[in-house]
């Protein structure tokens, strides 16, 4: 029964909306189940934070190895919630927009957050230079063919691109290195980037088959 | 003079990498840490700019946005995250720029939750300094974030109201001026997305311009760039890819309207360093295959 129940529940709401499309006068059931969709996300958050301070408590207290970032986290979750629930600082008050400047939330998240969470990114710069330097190897054809098209490609997003190539007459302006790279985006990588688009869709409809008709069950957990 | 001493400098360690890599030495990953952050320091130290042209994929987007009649209404979605807000920010704010320039209508939301805050410091450093005539309500209003990907999307293609019964400040959408002759996604007369992850311009594509038949802009983070190249240009008006895409806009910006010129340019700045650590990077994959092919050669294994 527990896993009946929600394998029909699945199965009509994926038949009623799939038929909504066909039907003019049920339309509005799509719109109905995005609505539906949005409460049931707004749950979501409450599992999620409190999720969050679980996994983190336990942490804490067990005092396992690295805790004290648990500390941090927890701290930096508190704070936001309560600065983001109770729009301290808000010039609006209570009902303005959380974001409004001069609030508190809004203070934290532009000189806290954001500056903190642009870093980790940038830091991927330092990791693709010293992958660069020791794996990009022409090893194979492949490999070759990838490392070539790498090639016209960063130097097709820089000026020294246009700088090396730009003495090329304007009837072989294909051959200069920005013309080529845009060639390798819309010729290769457009046919590539289709051929995996339609893959995913058609894979996409089997597993929504599988799951409208009850043969896929790995989303309800355990073996099958 | 800054070129000439980031040339020499750059090129230097270069020929000594090499010069190692040659006599096949190994480079301490630290090294090439500390190269990368040198390079791109030395950039930002001397300012060094390099000239933007638009290319058709970029141009496409401004013309748009060029010839629309003034009065137009055009959304535009903060779809991303502090961590994309580097690459992606100058385009949506080059955006309001135009926008705004061009007397039309904008529309701001967001399908991402850090979208709402990053719109709000858009709206306090760009929108209400360089525009202090634009009115709220009448010629922009904030919709903020609204929770359900492109769920939100399903809903507003037919019916703003449904999803979004008040703005960001709790008002009525009926008590807004812009939001008199607006039903739903359908009457705009542009979708913008900026992004680069999910939701994002892709969503938008299948989940609004395409069924909604709307002219569909977006500006994408240039990693996720290439996924959207198979929907343009039918699906997808242009495209805006990372930094250097925000760089074409905003020289053009600049280019057609001078007044922008002494105004925050971020992407044209950036491109200087970027430019930089691309050619590092470059010159990082020939020494590495130099190394790789020397060592094959002698028949090493590197």
């Amino acid at each position: 029964m527990k896993r009946q129940i929600p394998m029909l529940i699945l199965s009509a709401v994926g038949t009623l909306l799939v038929v909504s499309v066909f039907i003019p006068s049920a339309r509005h059931w799509q719109e109905d189940a995005s609505l539906y969709f949005d409460i049931i996300a707004v749950f979501a958050f409450f599992l999620g934070g409190g999720n969050l301070i679980r996994v983190h408590a336990e942490k804490v207290s067990r005092k396992s190895a690295g805790w004290i970032y648990s500390v941090v986290t927890l701290l930096g979750f508190g704070i936001m919630l309560v600065t983001g629930l109770f729009k301290i600082g808000n010039p609006n008050g209570i009902a303005g927009d959380i974001s409004q400047a001069g609030s508190y939330f809004q203070l934290l998240f532009q000189y806290v957050m954001s500056p903190l969470n642009s870093t980790m990114y940038a830091l991927l710069a330092f990791y693709v230079a010293s992958a660069s330097y020791r794996a990009f190897r022409a090893k194979n054809t492949e490999a070759t063919i990838l490392l070539v098209a790498a090639f016209v490609i960063l130097l097709g997003r820089t000026a020294l691109g246009v700088l090396l190539t730009n003495w090329i007459p304007a009837q072989f302006s294909v051959l200069q290195v920005p013309n080529l790279a845009i060639w390798i985006m819309n010729a290769p990588n457009l046919a590539g980037q289709r051929a995996i688009m339609i893959g995913i869709s058609l894979g996409v409809i089997s597993m929504s088959l599988r799951l409208l008709l009850g043969i896929e069950r790995s989303y309800l957990g355990g073996d099958n | 003079m800054g070129l000439i001493i980031s040339a020499v400098v750059i090129g230097g360690g270069l020929l000594w990498m090499l010069y190692l890599s040659i006599k096949g030495q190994d480079v301490d990953r630290r090294i090439v840490y500390v190269f990368v952050g040198a390079t791109v320091a030395l950039a930002i130290i001397f300012r060094l700019e390099f000239g933007e042209v638009a290319t058709p994929i970029v141009k496409s987007v401004f013309d748009k946005i060029e010839n629309l009649p003034a009065g137009s209404k055009i959304v535009l979605s903060y779809d991303f995250d502090p961590a994309m807000a580097p690459e992606v920010n100058p385009m949506a704010n080059a955006f309001i720029r135009h926008i705004l320039e061009k007397k039309h209508r904008l529309y701001f939301m967001s399908l991402w939750a850090t979208g709402q805050s990053l719109l709000s410091v858009s709206l306090n450093d760009v929108l209400k300094p360089e525009f202090p005539d634009a009115k709220y309500g009448v010629d922009y209003c904030n919709l903020g974030y609204k929770a359900g990907n492109e769920g939100v999307l399903n809903v507003v293609i037919t019916n703003f109201r449904k999803m979004f019964p008040s703005d960001a400040n709790g008002n009525s959408l009926d008590s807004l001026p812009m939001f008199k002759d607006v039903e739903s996604l359908k009457d705009m007369d542009l979708l913008i997305s900026v992004g680069g992850g999910k939701p994002g311009v892709k969503e938008w594509i299948l989940f609004a311009g395409d069924p909604g038949k709307v002219a569909m802009a977006g500006g994408s983070a240039a990693v996720s760039a290439p996924l959207l190249y198979p929907y343009w240009p039918r699906q997808l008006i242009g495209l805006l890819g990372g930094t250097k895409g925000a760089a074409e806009y905003e020289a053009e910006l600049i280019k057609t309207y001078p007044r922008f010129k002494d105004k925050s340019m971020p992407a044209l700045r950036m491109m200087g360093p970027q430019t930089m650590a691309h050619v590092v990077i470059i010159a990082f994959i020939v020494i590495g295959n130099v190394a790789y092919f020397r060592s094959r050669k002698k028949g090493g294994q590197l």
